[in-house]
C-alpha cells in the first residue's frame, strides 16, 4: 500500500500540467498579492478626486493626468530620462571592459565577481550617505585637491554628483549579464574569426559585441528602469534642486499627501518606460536582422 | 595514391626543431618535418600526443618557445605571425560556426575581412557552398542553429576554402559526426584536395581516417613524431611498438636475436624459433621484439605449417565472430595469446574447421613480421 505521499508523487508524475500549475503557484499568488493588487488600487486612485485630508473622496476625474502636463512637471520627467540614459551609457561604458576582463580572468574570475557584488552587503542609503562624505565641499575629495593646490569644486547637491551616485549605484546590474553572456562566448569563434582575418577590432565588433548583446540588452534595462524610478540618490546627493520624477512620486505619496496625483504620475512613467523598452528592443531587433 | 616527389618544390610547410611548452609539459617536443604543396598530410595520435598544438603552431594560435626552432609557410619565417597575418583556412573539431550570421554571412566572413567587392563575394559564396554540395538556394539564409551536423561541417569547410588558401589546417572535423556520413566526407576531402591542389594539414587520432585519405601520415606520440611515411609504409613497417600497436592490430613476441645459416632467427629462451627478414640492427643475442599483423598470419593443424614459414604450437582459445573476418585466438605457451585474422567464407557453407580447444598452429613468412626499435 503506497503512503499519501508516494500516491500524491505518482499522480504529479502522470500530469505534467498539474505538476506545472504547483511550481508557479506560490510564486503567481505572491505577486498577484503583493503587485497586481496595490497597482490595481494605484489605478483606480489615480482616476479619483483628492481627499482633503489625504486619501480619495468618491468619484471620477482624469484631473490628475492632465495636471501632469504641466511644464513644471514635464521639465522633471525630462531631466530624469536624460540622466538615465546618461547613466546607462555611462555603466555601458565603464562596465562592458570591467565584464570583458572578469569573464577571461580564469582563476581570478570568482573573486572579481566576488568584489562586484560586495558592495551589496551594505545598504544603498548607507553608501549613499558615504559618498556625501566624499562628494561634499569639505570632502575627501576636495580635502585631496587643496593638498596638490586645487581649489576646492563643489560638487555636492548638483547634476554631477547625482549621475556618479547613480551610476556608483547601478554599474553592477550592467556588469553581471554582459559578463555572463561573454563567459558564454566560444572562444574558438573567436580564433575562427581570426584565421579567417579578423584583426582584434574586426573580431570584436563582428564577433564579441553581437555575441554579448543579449546581455548588453539586460544590463541596460536592470540600469535604465530602476534609474527612472529612482529617488534616493537625487534625494541625497542632488539636494532639492535636481528632482527626478521619482522625488516627485514619493514627495506626492508622503509630504504632499496628495496620493491621486501621485499615482497618475507613476502610471505616466510607467506607461513611458513600457514605450522606451519596446522601442529599444526593436531597433536592437532590428540591428541583429541586419548583421545576418 | 600518388607518391609525391618530395624534392621536386620547395615544402610548403617547414617545421625545424619546433618545440613548444605549457607550464612545465612539453606539447610539442622538438619536432621536424616537412609538407609538400597538394599534399594531403595527417597527424596521427592519442589525445594528448602533441598533434592538435602543432596544428595550433601552423595556425599562429600557439607560438614556438623562445628557442623553440622555426615555423616557416610558404618559405616565410610566421613565428611570431598573428592568424590573420598568414595564408592559412582552418576546419575546427567544433565547426566554430558564428551563430549569429546566416550560412551564406558565414562563408563570406573572410572575404569581407579581405574587402573585396559585394558580387564577388556572392559569387564565390555560391561557389564554395556548391563546392561542399550545399544547394545556395536552400542553405544561404539558414542559420547555422538550423543545420545537422554534417551541414555545419560543410559549410565550415565552404568557409575555410572560400578564401582559396594554400594550406588548409583541419582539427578533427569529422569527429563529431555519424559513421557512415564521415565516410563519405572521408572521400569527398580527398577529392578536394585533389582537386583544388590545395595543401590539407589533418588532425586526427582515427587511424583508419588516416589511412584511408593521407598522403603521408605522422604518427605522433609524446610530443613527437614516431614515425612518417605513406599509410603503407606506417602500416607494413611500423618501426616501433607503438606504432604497430596505435594502427591497425599487431602480435608482439620477444626473444633474443641469433645468426644461424645467414639469416638471422628469433630465439625463445624456452626453446622454438622464428626466422627473421633482414634488418641493419640485428646483433647476436640482442633482445629484440618483433610485431606480426594477424592478417599475414594462418592457422594450421598442428604439425601442417608449410615449409618455410615460421611456426608456433598452441591451443585454440576462442574465435570471434567480425563479420568480414574471423579472429583465432591461439593460446601458444611462453609467448601469449596470438590473434589470427581469417577471412570468413561464410560460417553456415563454409564454418572454420577450429572449436575452443582444439590444439593447431600459427605460421607465418618470416618476410612479414616486423623487428622493432627501442621507442
Amino acid at each position: 500500500m503506497p503512503s499519501p505521499r508516494q500516491r500524491l508523487l505518482g499522480w504529479l508524475h502522470t500530469r505534467p500540467q498539474a505538476r506545472a500549475w504547483l511550481l508557479l503557484g506560490p510564486g503567481t499568488i505572491w505577486l498577484l498579492v503583493f503587485f497586481l493588487v496595490p497597482l490595481l488600487i494605484m489605478l483606480v486612485y489615480s482616476m479619483m478626486p483628492r481627499g482633503i485630508y489625504g486619501g480619495v473622496d468618491p468619484g471620477f476625474t482624469l484631473e490628475h493626468y492632465r495636471r501632469f502636463f504641466d511644464p513644471l512637471y514635464l521639465d522633471i520627467l525630462q531631466r530624469t530620462f536624460v540622466w538615465s540614459v546618461a547613466c546607462t551609457v555611462i555603466c555601458l561604458v565603464l562596465g562592458y571592459p570591467v565584464a570583458y576582463v572578469i569573464a577571461r580572468a580564469g582563476p581570478w574570475k570568482n573573486f572579481l565577481l566576488f568584489l562586484v557584488v560586495l558592495p551589496f552587503w551594505t545598504s544603498f542609503l548607507v553608501r549613499t550617505f558615504a559618498m556625501i562624505f566624499l562628494l561634499r565641499d569639505t570632502g575627501l575629495i576636495n580635502g585631496w585637491l587643496q593638498q596638490i593646490g586645487v581649489d576646492p569644486i563643489s560638487m555636492l547637491y548638483t547634476p554631477f554628483a547625482v549621475m556618479v551616485g547613480l551610476v556608483y549605484g547601478f554599474l553592477p546590474f550592467m556588469i553581471l549579464p554582459i559578463y555572463a553572456s561573454l563567459e558564454k562566448l566560444d572562444l574558438s569563434l573567436l580564433e575562427a574569426a581570426e584565421v579567417l582575418g579578423a584583426k582584434p577590432a574586426e573580431r570584436f565588433r563582428r564577433v564579441t559585441l553581437p555575441l554579448s548583446m543579449p546581455g548588453v540588452v539586460a544590463g541596460c534595462l536592470l540600469v535604465f528602469i530602476p534609474a527612472l524610478g529612482s529617488f534616493l540618490t537625487s534625494d541625497l546627493l542632488g539636494g532639492a534642486k535636481q528632482m527626478m520624477i521619482g522625488n516627485l512620486v514619493q514627495n506626492q505619496f508622503s509630504a504632499a499627501r496628495n496620493w491621486p496625483f501621485g499615482s497618475a504620475a507613476s502610471f505616466i512613467v510607467m506607461a513611458l518606460v513600457l514605450a522606451a523598452v519596446m522601442l529599444y528592443l526593436k531597433v536592437k531587433d532590428r540591428e541583429l536582422e541586419e548583421l545576418r | 595514391m600518388v607518391a609525391l616527389p618530395p624534392s621536386t618544390a620547395a615544402p610548403v610547410v617547414q617545421l625545424t626543431r619546433v618545440s613548444k611548452t605549457f607550464g612545465d609539459v612539453k606539447a610539442v617536443n622538438d619536432i621536424s618535418l616537412e609538407i609538400f604543396r597538394g599534399e594531403f598530410f595527417s597527424m596521427l595520435g592519442p589525445s594528448g600526443c602533441g598533434k592538435t598544438t602543432t596544428l595550433r603552431l601552423l595556425a599562429g594560435f600557439e607560438q614556438p618557445d623562445e628557442d623553440g626552432g622555426e615555423v616557416r609557410l610558404m618559405g616565410e619565417m610566421v613565428n611570431r605571425k598573428r592568424p590573420y597575418e598568414r595564408k592559412v583556412a582552418m576546419v575546427f573539431q567544433n565547426y566554430a560556426l558564428f551563430p549569429h550570421l546566416s550560412v551564406e554571412r558565414n562563408v563570406a566572413f573572410g572575404l569581407e575581412q579581405r574587402k573585396l567587392a559585394k558580387p564577388e563575394i556572392g559569387d564565390r559564396v555560391r561557389n564554395a557552398l556548391q563546392m561542399v554540395r550545399l544547394k545556395p538556394e536552400v542553405f544561404a539564409r539558414r542559420m547555422p542553429g538550423q543545420l545537422s551536423g554534417g551541414q555545419r561541417q560543410r559549410v565550415a569547410l565552404a568557409r575555410a576554402l572560400v578564401l582559396e588558401p594554400a594550406i588548409l589546417l583541419l582539427d578533427e572535423p569529422l569527429g563529431a559526426i555519424d559513421l557512415k556520413l564521415r565516410k563519405e566526407m572521408q572521400l569527398e576531402l580527398k577529392a578536394l584536395n585533389k582537386q583544388l591542389g590545395t595543401t590539407f594539414v589533418y588532425v586526427t587520432h582515427d587511424q583508419e581516417e588516416a589511412l584511408t585519405m593521407s598522403d603521408r601520415i605522422a604518427v605522433m606520440d609524446n610530443a613527437r613524431v614516431a614515425q612518417l611515411g605513406t599509410p603503407a609504409e606506417i602500416y607494413e613497417n611500423p618501426r616501433t611498438a607503438f606504432v604497430a600497436k596505435f594502427i591497425g592490430e599487431s602480435n608482439f613476441l620477444e626473444g633474443r636475436a641469433r645468426q644461424s645459416n645467414g639469416g638471422w632467427e628469433l630465439a625463445w629462451e624456452y626453446g622454438g624459433r622464428a626466422r627473421l627478414p633482414a634488418h641493419p640492427g640485428l646483433q647476436e643475442g640482442k633482445q629484440i621484439r618483433i610485431a606480426v599483423r594477424p592478417e599475414w598470419m594462418d592457422v594450421w593443424p598442428s604439425g601442417e605449417v608449410p615449409a618455410g614459414e615460421n611456426a608456433l604450437s598452441g591451443t585454440i582459445e576462442d574465435v570471434i565472430y567480425l563479420g568480414e573476418t574471423m579472429h583465432v585466438l591461439v593460446r601458444v605457451p611462453h609467448a601469449g595469446t596470438v590473434t589470427v585474422a581469417v577471412r570468413n567464407e561464410g560460417q553456415l557453407i563454409k564454418p572454420l574447421p577450429w572449436k575452443r580447444g582444439d590444439q593447431a598452429a600459427v605460421g607465418w613468412l618470416p618476410e612479414d613480421c616486423q623487428i622493432l626499435e627501442e621507442s
